[in-house]
């Protein structure tokens, strides 16, 4: 008996005919796409700070809230307005160094919860008491104000997703111009996390009357505090 | 709350259906504001038109690049989704897709089922398929939402409800949704929505979702969304199902950035969208949510009877952006619903010939003026006038004429009649004596001529031969 799987790819195989020139077409075609890009940004490397502050303008004009800050000065920043936005219970991993600085500097009052059990184990609680998530950025994407977010043990994909506000942080040093760029300085090729999210901003939606509203399902408050180290910047840059 | 009542319309009432709805002064206003919107959305991204043609030079490359190799791409995305743990099915018609997806719910036990958008999904009547069967199937794109709660079905491929007024909406929402008040305040009716869907993500056994695009080289699902439902629906149930047609691969996850510019930027005229979600395998052990299950449905349903003949696989090459859709003036005044297929307006009629055969489809090819508008705003350059003009030839083909790749339902329009008409044309235009006689026997006999001339007549006065011909007049003036 064939199946579905061998009839498909019989009918497909019987449609071509010399298409095969892979190699030489498939380089081709991965030149122009490079092409294309490359020609049209500005610096081929642009500065940290030069690519923050676009990233700052992108995730204003998506309605996000998004700020520069000094690593000394971002964990008390946070904390003040976290405690002005009445967040009670926040998501905090605390495995990384930004995690762990954010719970330091937390108030009485906001509590960080960590994600340490299966999903199933408490899906109830985590939609209906945690009013935050605290995520770090894997790099950012300056021409978007996209944050790109690699979700592991520590900070599952739920983080970014199931509280009502979202922040993310990421590194000035890790920011690229666009996507383009990014797939490539990080050879997203070599292999991918089991879920790689490139999120833009509150979810939002159109669909009455092509009306923007935001808090579609997704968070409804997104903020980005963006790291800018001018000392380890200036220590990149300098071979 | 109506989940049962599906409207299953036979396209082959498409003239009945165009008519009512152009005699549908609300629908009409629907449609007109909301193909200016789109239409301004997608000029704003495109203000550099040196950038938007060399993308569109990009996407129709990066796509038949893919499609002349889709069979490796296929066995290469399998093998490389099985090796990260998810499982990969294949359906050749909407009924194994089906079965498929009703097995696999079964095998878990599965009562309930939240969707991420999914035009697939529509293709394939699955909510119906499934609610037959008892497995509840929840809407949560909230368009598709909104329609479910209707009893309708999407009347545009990105933005489904986009014939409904916020008035129709919130009274929707008050007659459906307990507790809620009737107002026309968008915010509030999001609100609303999210509420109300916000505990099927929790409860729902499965979510399925559809995919935007689909890396070979990475065994990578790229999803496109705004609203954040597809990430739910693809992280939080236990099961995940994801399905695709089979035109959806690309050989490398980098050929898929141009792709995804052009579709957003089309599509909704944004730069990005909120969400892009990319999934490579389901949960590994250590990780703390995502689903323990992942499933790929590839579908077949006509696409090979498209990539058979070489003018009509460039049908394949779509990424459903909707911008042909937003720029048709047929699609325009008579909207999504009149077409009866799951995709309507220009792609929806050089698609669907193929997922439904030409006998009841045959029409959709003749809803367009060749104003070439689709084929203009295309960012994939789909030659869609040309494919129009393709389809009405094999429609009128004489049905049992044996060509290479015949098409389900070849000579549906087919009249012996107009060929015979068109037979006799030829004869007289090709031999200048003929034609002559013709003249001579057309002018003098133009009282024959009759009232009722069909079509013609309804809407205009009848056609009668000038009593001396255009050739006479010329040659009276000494012209030869």
């Amino acid at each position: 008996m064939t199946t579905a799987r061998d009839s498909i790819l019989a009918r497909l195989r019987a449609a071509i005919h010399d298409d095969a020139r892979p190699d030489a077409a498939g380089a081709d075609l991965d030149r122009r796409i490079d092409a294309h890009f490359d020609a049209r940004r500005e610096h081929p490397q642009a500065p940290p700070d030069v690519l923050a502050q676009r990233m700052q303008a992108a995730l204003e004009a998506v309605r996000a809230q998004a700020w520069c800050l000094r690593a000394d000065e971002w964990p008390a920043v946070l904390t003040t307005r976290l405690a002005a936005a009445g967040v009670r219970r926040i998501l905090v991993d605390a495995a990384s160094p930004e995690g762990r600085a954010l719970r330091a500097a937390l108030p009485a009052g906001v509590e960080a919860v960590a994600f340490e059990r299966p999903l199933e184990d408490w899906k109830q609680e985590l939609f209906g008491t945690v009013d935050a998530g605290f995520t770090v950025a894997r790099s950012g994407i300056a021409a978007t104000g996209t944050v790109v977010l690699a979700p592991d043990a520590a900070t599952p994909r739920t983080v970014s997703l199931v509280p009502p506000l979202h922040i993310a942080l990421v590194h000035a040093r890790t920011l690229h111009a666009d996507l383009h760029q990014a797939l490539h300085a990080e050879r997203w090729q070599d292999g991918m996390p089991t879920n790689l999210v490139l999120a833009t901003g509150p979810s939002k939606t159109s669909d009455i009357q092509q009306t923007l509203a935001f808090g579609a399902h997704g968070p409804r408050w997104t903020w980005v505090v963006i790291v800018t180290d001018a000392a380890e910047a200036e220590a990149k840059e300098t071979p | 709350m109506s989940t049962s009542t599906l409207h299953f319309v036979p396209p082959q009432d498409f003239h009945a259906r165009s008519r009512a709805a152009l005699d549908d002064p609300q629908l009409r206003r629907s449609f007109r504001g909301a193909m200016t919107f789109l239409q301004d959305k997608r000029r704003g991204q495109f203000g550099d038109e040196d950038e938007l043609q060399h993308l569109r030079d990009l996407g129709e490359a990066v796509r038949k690049h893919a499609l002349a190799r889709l069979p490796d791409l296929l066995e290469q995305l399998e093998a490389k989704l099985t090796a990260a743990g998810a499982r990969v099915h294949w359906a050749a018609t909407p009924e194994e897709a089906n079965a498929i997806i009703h097995a696999i719910a079964t095998g878990c036990g599965a009562r309930s089922i939240v969707k991420g958008k999914s035009m697939a999904s529509e293709e394939i009547e699955l909510n119906h398929y499934l609610q037959e069967r008892g497995i509840a199937c929840l809407e949560s794109d909230m368009g598709e939402y909104i329609v479910q709660l209707a009893g309708e079905k999407p009347s545009h491929i990105v933005m489904p409800a986009i014939h409904k007024t916020r008035a129709d909406i919130a009274s929707l929402f008050e007659r459906h949704i307990p507790g809620t008040a009737y107002t026309e305040d968008v915010d509030e009716l999001i609100q609303t929505g999210r509420r109300t869907l916000r505990n099927a993500f929790v409860e729902a056994d499965i979510g399925l979702s559809g995919v935007n695009f689909a890396a070979a080289d990475t065994g990578t699902l790229w999803l496109v969304e705004n609203e954040g439902n597809g990430r739910l629906s693809t992280t939080v149930p236990d099961v995940h199902i994801a399905i695709m047609g089979i035109e959806k691969v690309v050989e490398k996850l980098e050929h898929i950035v141009p792709l995804a510019s052009l579709l957003t930027r089309s599509a909704t005229g944004q730069a990005v969208t909120t969400y892009f979600n990319l999934i490579s395998g389901p949960r590994r052990p250590g990780e703390l949510d995502g689903p323990r299950e992942l499933h790929l449905v590839l579908l077949d349903n006509g696409r090979t009877q498209a990539y058979a003949d070489e003018q009509l696989r460039s049908t394949l090459q779509c990424i459903r952006c909707g911008a042909c859709m937003n720029h048709c003036p047929v699609y325009g005044r008579i909207g999504g619903h009149a077409y009866g297929t799951t995709y309507p307006g220009p792609i929806g009629a050089i698609l669907s010939p193929h997922l439904l055969g030409l006998e009841s489809t045959a029409d959709l090819a003749t809803a367009s003026s060749l104003c070439g508008a689709c084929g203009d705003v295309c960012p994939v350059r789909i030659p869609i006038p040309q494919l129009l003009v393709r389809l009405r030839t094999e429609a009128n083909r004489d049905p049992r004429a044996l060509v290479a790749h015949p098409l389900r339902g070849q000579g549906a329009k087919y009249s012996r009649g107009e060929r015979l008409v068109w037979r006799f044309w030829r004869g007289a235009f090709g031999r200048p004596a003929v034609y002559r006689l013709f003249r001579w026997a057309a002018t003098r006999l133009r009282w024959l001529a009759p009232n009722d001339q069909l079509g013609w007549t309804r809407y205009r006065t009848p056609l009668k031969p000038a009593p001396r011909s255009l050739a006479d007049l010329l040659r009276e003036r000494g012209q030869p």
